[in-house]
């Protein structure tokens, strides 16, 4: 069979259609979406009913793939790290019920915040729910371990947990497939009270778990994925995680490493391995990408134990993602540079695109506030966080997903009257309706925009769960229908909008203002789409 | 044989399509590839960068070394410039000379210019103008996928190839202007070499 081409994220959704998956579920989230979308568009997928349709967040997407397992068949779920704080109360819940068809939760991390708002290390989740990880090194490994991460879960009825990084979900090399190979039949919990996480029960289940956990840690010594490469030189051992071992290797181009090498695929990690290392060598430098995990475990809080080196001790430096030459300089070789970057050099960051909705909507509300004092504008996560930096300075916070409305209330709640939300459609129906009955049933005098574009844009326009349903969702909740305002943002409509803002912005009561217009980078992807089918 | 590619841009530029061709023609020649990209913001007219890797021996790291690099291939004259330090002492840069002026304050042209001459091998060509005479001005990253195209040691043949397949889908027409963009972008190249 021929290798083909496949990023990260591809092979994985390659993988698990190869493995017989039955539904995929997920929220968009950089860099995990291209798993998602992947399976959207193929045909296999369709040909075969496996459900991949977008979640409204990680939370329902992770509690709908616990119940396909419950039913017997293979789930994934997929998110962004932080997707992980989101869906933590089903996730670590899981690992106690079990799971019964094959459950993988991915999760990408994104050392060096490419596009996040932190860091932070799946495998601290993991290892917290005491589930088994696999964290790839390359695209052939992750698009195995799909595979082997299905049977691990079956066999052990446990949902495993997949972590990759931004690198390696975004590049690209050759797989190798293997044929595919059917779905599960609906299969029923053996103990139909597994999934009953009652005390009594529950205790059960947890000290199942504990006693599994010994299992897993056998399963790490054998695993294909944890290799120990033997070498001459003991007065340094070597243990790389996931995309580490390429950084190492890069620095030995067509010649044998001399230390002793622990390549590291699936947690918790191999004791025996470990202890070998430990043994032989006189020193161990560590190299993982994200936070300190295994040096951690391996250098104890004194450090008194093992002569471990590592981001800790400065050795890697303690945050970003690591690269070849970060490496180079931990194992003590030469590093190499270019040519300096001229002083000219300026930053050319992305900016809201010209013609975006959103810019009618901060000039109005930037204009609707000049009366105030400034920084009464929460905000949100999506394209529309643009809107913090200059031309725009329209808003004054980005923290999670939902927590515009929420901390306006506070803030609301403090005396900070008026206070505004300004809210994504799609980031409104993940996290900010809960927090909008919050504020009903307070009666808090905050205003909120729902930036309507009918997309979730940021991510690459996928489908947004409440497009069409905005109002009634906001009427549901309690929101006064006279308080519900509906604009076109658009610069002639500017002295008008401004007007209603105005006019909301001094009701003593929750008012929600949906700026509706869509997207202009979805409108020309819809057109193109169109004159395609034509 | 191994190249280690630098290509830049601003988003919407095509560097993608660049790596593409690229990739193609390489792995036709059972060649190893790997190519990290920085995906992400939707939003257009951030800088783009893309870590090509070609070789005949298995490449390890997904991130080309700093120093390492054998080319920088630019459709834009400032962000040839950002990523000097991945740069190889003998390495080349390939670079548009057309700006793209999507910030405020984006230096002095001469200047950027002045800072390109400096850099030891360098191809600088017009690829924007280059492109409209060739028939579209939506080529100009195949005009600069031709003037790399000396560097990339693989037979120039390779990437029409790979162009012909690539743009296959879109028809004749379209296939027959990137390979003029191509050869355009080749033939500056001889002449300035
Ligand atoms: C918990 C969590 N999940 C996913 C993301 C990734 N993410 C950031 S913004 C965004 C979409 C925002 O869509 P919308 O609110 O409609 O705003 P738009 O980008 O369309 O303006 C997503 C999915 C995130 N940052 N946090
Ligand atoms: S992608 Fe859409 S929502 Fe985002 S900045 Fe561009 S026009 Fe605005």
């Amino acid at each position: 069979m021929q290798k083909i081409l496949l990023l990260g994220d591809e092979a994985i959704a390659q993988g698990a259609l190869d493995a017989g998956l039955s539904g995929i579920y997920a929220y968009p989230g950089t860099p995990s979406t291209e798993i998602t979308e992947f399976v959207q568009n193929s045909k296999y997928a369709q040909d075969n009913k496996i459900h991949s349709t977008w979640s409204t967040n990680e939370k329902t997407a992770m509690e709908a793939a616990l119940g396909m397992s419950y039913a017997g068949k293979r789930a994934m779920v997929c998110m962004k790290h932080v997707g992980l704080n989101v869906a933590a109360d089903p996730f670590i819940n899981s690992a106690i019920t079990g799971a019964n068809g094959g459950l993988i939760v991915v999760s990408a991390d994104d050392p060096s915040m490419h596009s996040s708002q932190n860091e932070q290390d799946s495998r601290v989740y993991g290892k917290f729910a005491l589930v088994p990880i696999l964290e790839p090194a390359n695209q052939q490994e992750a698009y195995d371990m799909v595979r082997y991460g299905f049977d691990f879960s079956e066999k052990y009825h446990i949902p495993v947990l997949l972590r990759i990084t931004t690198r390696m979900a975004h590049s690209r090399s050759g797989v190798m497939l293997n044929s595919p190979r059917g779905q599960n039949e609906i299969r029923m919990p053996v103990d139909l009270r597994q999934f009953v996480l009652l005390p009594a029960i529950a205790k059960k289940r947890y000290k199942n778990l504990l006693k599994d956990h010994a299992t897993f840690i056998d399963e790490s010594e054998s695993s294909p994925f944890n290799r120990y490469f033997d070498g001459t030189d003991k007065s340094r051992g070597i243990v790389v995680c996931g995309l580490a071992h390429n950084y190492l290797m890069e620095n030995y181009p067509g010649s044998t490493i001399p230390y002793p090498v622990l390549k590291i695929g699936q947690y918790p990690l191999p004791r025996k391995l470990i202890e070998k290392i430990a043994n032989e060598c006189s020193e161990i430098l560590v190299a993982e990408d994200g936070y300190p995990v295994v040096e951690e475990l391996l250098k104890g809080y004194l450090g008194r134990g093992l002569k471990v080196h590592g981001r800790l001790d400065g050795t890697l430096p303690r945050d970003g993602e690591l690269n070849p030459n970060l490496m180079a300089v931990a194992l003590g070789l030469k590093d190499t540079i270019g040519l300096p970057v001229p002083g000219l050099m300026v930053g050319r960051p992305p900016s809201l695109c010209s013609g975006c909705p959103h810019i009618d909507s901060f000039l109005g509300i930037t204009e609707a506030l000049s009366e105030f004092s400034k920084g009464r504008v929460f905000s949100d996560i999506g394209c529309y966080t643009l809107g913090a930096l200059k031309p725009y300075e329209a808003v004054n916070s980005c923290v999670d997903m939902g927590a515009s409305i929420t901390m306006a209330k506070g803030a609301a709640d403090a005396g900070l009257v008026p206070a505004v939300a300004v809210i994504g459609d799609s980031t409104f129906t993940h996290s900010g309706m809960t927090g909008l009955l919050d504020a009903v049933n307070d009666k808090s005098p905050i205003t909120v925009l729902i930036l309507d574009n009918g997309t979730t844009a940021m991510t690459g326009g996928q489908t947004s769960p409440g497009t069409g349903k905005l109002e009634d969702i906001c009427k549901g909740i309690g929101v006064e229908e006279s308080h519900i305002r509906i604009l076109k943002p658009l610069k002639k409509n500017h002295e008008e909008n401004v007007r209603i803002m105005k006019e909301e912005l001094a009701y003593s009561g929750v008012s929600v203002i949906i700026p509706r217009r869509e997207c202009i980078v979805s409108i020309d992807k819809r057109m193109r789409e169109k004159f395609r089918n034509k | 044989m191994k190249k280690d590619i630098i290509l830049a841009g601003v988003g919407g530029q095509g560097i993608i399509s660049i790596a593409s061709i690229i990739g193609y023609a390489a792995l036709g020649q059972g060649m190893y590839l790997k190519q990290s990209e920085v995906h992400g913001m939707s939003q257009r007219g951030g800088d783009v960068m893309s870590n090509l890797r070609i070789s005949h021996d298995e490449i390890a790291s997904d991130l080309i070394p700093f120093g390492k690099a054998d080319m920088i291939i630019s459709i834009e004259p400032l962000e040839s410039l950002r990523y000097l330090p991945y740069l190889s002492p003998d390495g080349w840069v390939i670079t548009n000379i057309q700006p793209f002026n999507n910030i405020p304050n984006y230096p002095d042209i001469e200047q950027v210019m002045a800072e390109i001459e400096k850099v030891p091998h360098h191809i600088a060509l017009d690829a924007d103008t280059t492109a409209k005479e060739t028939g579209s001005a939506k080529v100009a990253n195949i005009i600069i996928l031709g003037a790399a195209s000396p560097f990339l040691g693989m037979a120039y043949e390779k990437l029409e190839e790979a162009i012909r397949f690539i743009f296959g889908k879109k028809g004749d027409s379209v296939v027959e202007l990137n390979l003029m963009a191509l050869q355009a972008g080749r033939i500056f190249a001889d002449q300035h070499m």
